[in-house]
């Protein structure tokens, strides 16, 4: 049983402790639920981008057979948001409407199609108003008013300034000096489960079920708007159909249903359409970047200076965190002596944008990898010589106080150097290859509201020989179980399949803040940890007492010493009483000294290198990605068989960014609300893939491991563009990479224009006086981390 | 054969409210067994397999045929049940996920699914299992070419696919 690492179930690639009921169709997701007397729900939208509601007439709906309940704005008048700082949405609108899908009214009735007819009979007057459709147009004063009451100047939603270092200074000891503007279109999650949620009230208590990837802070919105105390509401993770962090805010029609069913006495369900989940959005921002860096001869940064511009939809969602992290993570790459950053998100009439895979930082990592890329060219030095001389070294602090404890780049870098080729590849016209590299979080160091309490609490039960634990984390189909039990089991001797799992229910499990931001593994991973530890010694020390203590107790292959863990059990039982124990796990303090340091800090980072090889055509500029080359330093792979799954992916969710998917308007409209036209790879469209998994052992991580569900995204989408000018020689500064760009550049070229795709200019912003930092002590934490080794 | 509201088993109709819609009776034969269902004409396989059956393991992901999560099969043959009116396949063999395994035995490609992590979030696994089978039935040895032709008609946003095409591998394989 036991593999060379010296352990018995982690580093093995074992199936889900759920993949037989996910290959039967037997996982209950939220929309397969249907109990008796259950009513359906739709919700009215508003058919424009920005309008004031003067009257809402809803008689007629209500006079329709079938139909329930009717309610509107004024129901559910409470505003709510994920951050405790843009408490700015309301479950329904009755004042104002802020883009195309924002919800108006909803209506319960005894089948979907009543509820649909009896939207259809809800009148509503509007005042239309001018619609803010660009950051530019956001920027400028607003034609009718602005879309929000809080933020400003004009449609502006945050601005940021950070200086670390001496930048200026950093400049001056520049060789040679270059700015880059690049673009980053919008994109969705497209998960294939539309949004689903399913609430009873009964008791007094109302109960969701719901397809969220956090249910404490759907069960925090919910209280909120509800006014229910948080111990009369129930929130229940349904199997999970895909989130990408597309479920991670608390939504309208989740408040919506139990609204409904309070007022009812019966279940109600909203299911999304496919056009709906187009508007919950919360996707990825669409980002206008300027970046400057100052480099010496051979290619050392000297200095950075970069700026971002989100364009961020109609409301807050997670836009001050997705702001902080356009500017936060350049620094955990690349050392960067001095570093400015500006930010900007600024409000428009489009669903709202908010954390998709990566959250904030695909698009910088776009920008700066293709930005020293260029700056390799122009020096003349191999673009992966010159990432490499910047690489960030273990065990150090960032400019940006940020800490680093394990950083696998190097091994990343040469594994898929060496098993590419780049090196040492063919050169010839319509071929190329690119490089990149990234860094993801493994969590965030800090809550999302603020608070001393753990991120993550286990609590294990054993009873009988049998092992349940309980977590709120939520499995999203990432695996988050699968790590929980092999955890446990590795700790208790036994194997994955022996532990009970009870997760991601507020009533019975402990809490957990979801599953976003790379944090399961390594927070919910350390809570189990701890909690079986514990749990080990109880049974450890029975045994021993009845052993007599002559020699240690062994633990594994299902038994504790001389007994089987069931006997094990009954003598830990008969001496504790209730076999129970718990684990939780909070980050480490390590933010820096300074406002805006709570976004970026995580107590790991992970490091992925990655080689896109490609043929682009210069007649038609139609890619075709031939294969795709991977390292990801995990810290440690608890089930290898997940990582690689994780790995492949982000390749292709971030193939999909890369090349096609975009989330655009036009006149007020989304594009494309549909699959059909919103373009995702298909089978066809995505390559064979070639995953390396490095181990790194993170002194934090539990058995050393970091996260692997985001990272890997984030050096695909530069090095698609890389490959393109390896390719074609003419750089695309414009994500997605699609024909008609590269086209457009390869006829510049030809004219003797400059030969490139992306925007020309980055608009004047009044940012304000950056807030100046001190890079923090070389040995901050030399003395630490050594200790924790 | 049209019939009207009142002349059949309030049971089965007492949710729907007294509308102006045409049903009819449909005989699906779903998973060797055969059902007589009172049905909306208007109403999609989907639906009926869904609400009306309880076979909830065939899932959604678009309801216009975008997107391939729907599928089941018909006579063996992969067809995207959001799309299909029951009484198009009155009295056709259809399979769905829940036909797919023999009692608790799993099909290989099931079993090959779960060893092989093929199926993240699951939402499509059901779908694409059964396109999957169709393809064996008429493929036993598919080249990865031809298992990414099959399915290019269904989408997967977690796996990134290596690991669905190796679990068609596997099990083809192993169905020799």
């Amino acid at each position: 049983m036991t593999k060379e690492n010296g352990f018995s179930v982690i580093g093995k690639a074992l199936p889900k402790p759920d993949a037989v009921s996910k290959v039967t169709g037997r996982a209950i997701y939220a929309d397969d639920m249907l109990p008796a007397r259950t009513l359906h729900c739709r919700i009215l939208r508003s058919p424009h981008p920005h309008a004031r509601i003067l009257s809402i007439d809803t008689s007629a709906a209500r006079r329709m057979p079938g139909v329930h309940a009717v309610i509107t704005g004024a129901d559910l008048p409470i505003k709510f948001g994920i951050l405790p700082v843009t408490q700015d949405e309301r479950a329904l609108e009755h004042e104002k409407v802020r883009y195309v899908g924002d919800p108006i009214a909803a209506i319960a009735a005894v089948d979907e199609e009543i509820a649909a007819a009896a939207c259809d009979a809800i009148s509503v007057e509007y005042e239309v108003l001018e619609p803010v459709m660009s950051i530019d147009e956001a920027l400028a004063e607003s034609k009718d008013e602005r879309i929000q009451d809080y933020g400003g100047p004009n449609n502006i939603h945050k601005l940021v300034a950070l200086e670390f270092g001496d930048v200026d200074g950093g400049f001056e000891k520049a060789d040679h000096i270059r700015e880059d503007v690049l673009f980053f279109q919008g994109n969705t999650h497209l998960p294939m489960e539309q949004h689903s949620a399913i609430a009873t009230f009964v008791d007094g208590r109302v109960t969701l079920w719901s397809s969220t990837q956090v249910v404490h802070y759907v069960h925090r919105a919910l209280a909120k708007v509800l006014e229910l105390p948080m111990n009369r509401i129930r929130v229940i993770g349904a199997a999970h159909g895909g989130g990408f962090g597309g479920k991670t805010d608390p939504f309208a029609h989740e408040i919506i249903v139990c609204k409904l069913a309070m007022l009812t006495g019966r279940p109600v369900k909203c299911t999304l359409t496919r056009e709906e989940v187009f508007y919950a959005h919360r996707g990825r921002h669409p980002v206008l970047m300027w970046v400057r860096s100052g480099v010496t001869r051979d290619g050392r940064i000297t200095a950075m200076h970069f700026k971002t511009a989100l364009d961020g939809g109609a409301y807050g969602s997670y836009g001050v965190a997705s702001t902080f992290y356009t500017g936060a993570l350049q620094t955990v790459t690349y050392d960067i002596p001095a570093y400015r950053f500006e930010g900007c998100r600024v409000f428009t009439n489009k669903p709202p944008c908010g954390p998709k895979r990566g959250h904030g930082t695909p698009q910088p990592r776009f920008a700066m990898e293709l930005h020293l890329e260029k700056i390799a060219h122009d020096l003349g030095i191999d673009p992966v010589d010159l990432k490499q001389r910047n690489f960030v070294k273990p065990m150090t602090r960032t400019v940006n106080w940020l800490r680093v404890t394990s950083c696998g780049l190097d091994e990343c870098t040469e594994r898929v150097m060496t098993a590419s080729g780049y090196r040492i590849r063919e050169r010839r016209r319509g071929r190329g290859m690119g490089f990149a590299i990234s860094s993801y979080l493994s969590g965030a160091g800090t809550a999302i509201y603020w608070n001393d309490m753990p991120h993550s609490e286990v609590q294990i039960k054993v009873d009988r020989g049998g092992v349940t634990a309980y977590c709120g984390a939520m499995d999203i189909g990432q695996g988050s179980d699968s790590v929980l039990a092999a955890i446990v089991a590795e700790e208790l001797g036994l194997q994955p399949r022996d532990i009970r799992l009870v997760t991601a229910d507020t009533d019975t499990t402990p809490i957990d803040l979801g599953s976003y931001s790379s944090r399961v593994t390594f927070m919910a991973g350390n809570a189990a940890l701890q909690a079986a530890r514990k749990m080990r010694g109880m049974l450890v020390d029975a045994v021993e007492a009845k052993m007599g203590g002559a020699e240690a107790v062994r633990v594994g292959a299902g038994r504790i010493g001389d007994f089987t863990f069931e006997e094990a059990s009954i003598l830990a039982e008969a001496r504790f009483g209730t076999l129970t124990s718990a684990g939780s796990y909070t980050p480490p303090k390590i933010a820096g000294p300074f406002k805006g340091s709570g976004v970026g800090p995580s107590p790991a980072y992970s490091y992925s290198a990655c080689v896109v090889d490609l043929d682009a055509d210069p007649r038609t500029g139609i890619v075709h990605v031939n294969k795709v080359w991977i390292a990801h330093d995990v810290g440690r792979a608890i089930n290898p068989l997940l990582v690689e799954g994780q790995v492949e992916g982000s390749i292709y969710m971030g193939l999909g960014e890369a090349l096609m998917e975009e989330q655009a308007f036009r006149k007020g409209l989304h594009k494309w609300p549909s699959m059909l036209e919103y373009k995702s790879p298909t089978f066809m469209d995505t390559p064979e893939v070639e995953t390396f998994i490095v181990e790194t052992v993170d002194p934090e991580g539990p058995y050393g491991a970091k996260e692997a569900g985001q990272g890997p995204l984030l050096p695909v989408i530069p090095a698609v563009s890389s490959a393109v000018f390896d390719a074609l020689g003419v750089w695309i500064d414009e994500i997605p990479v699609t024909p008609e760009k590269i086209v457009e550049a390869l006829r510049r070229k030809q004219k003797g224009q400059p030969a490139r795709y992306g925007p020309e200019r980055f608009p004047s912003i009044p940012y304000p006086a950056c807030i100046k930092v001190e890079p923090p002590p070389r040995d901050l934490d030399t003395n630490a981390a050594a200790a924790s080794i | 054969m049209r019939v009207c509201l009142e002349s059949y088993a309030r049971r089965i109709v007492r949710n729907e409210m007294a509308r102006d819609v045409e049903r009819l009776v449909v005989a699906l034969h779903v998973n060797g067994e055969r059902t007589e269902l009172l049905l909306p004409v208007h109403k999609t396989l989907l639906e009926v397999l869904r609400e009306d059956m309880q076979l909830t393991g065939t899932k959604h992901g678009c309801e216009l045929g975008e997107c391939g999560t729907c599928t089941v099969l018909v006579e063996g043959k992969p067809e995207l049940s959001c799309l299909v009116l029951p009484v198009q396949v009155e009295g056709r063999a259809i399979t769905t996920i829940e036909g797919m395994a023999s009692g608790s035995e799993l099909h290989p490609l099931q079993q090959a699914f779960a060893e092989l992590g093929a199926a993240q979030c699951g939402y499509c696994t059901p779908g694409i299992l059964l396109a999957a089978k169709s393809l064996l039935e008429s493929n036993a040895t598919p080249s990865r070419d031809e298992i990414r032709e099959a399915l290019a008609g269904n989408l997967c946003r977690c796996t990134g696919y290596s690991k669905i095409v190796d679990a068609i591998e596997l099990a083809g394989g192993r169905m020799k």
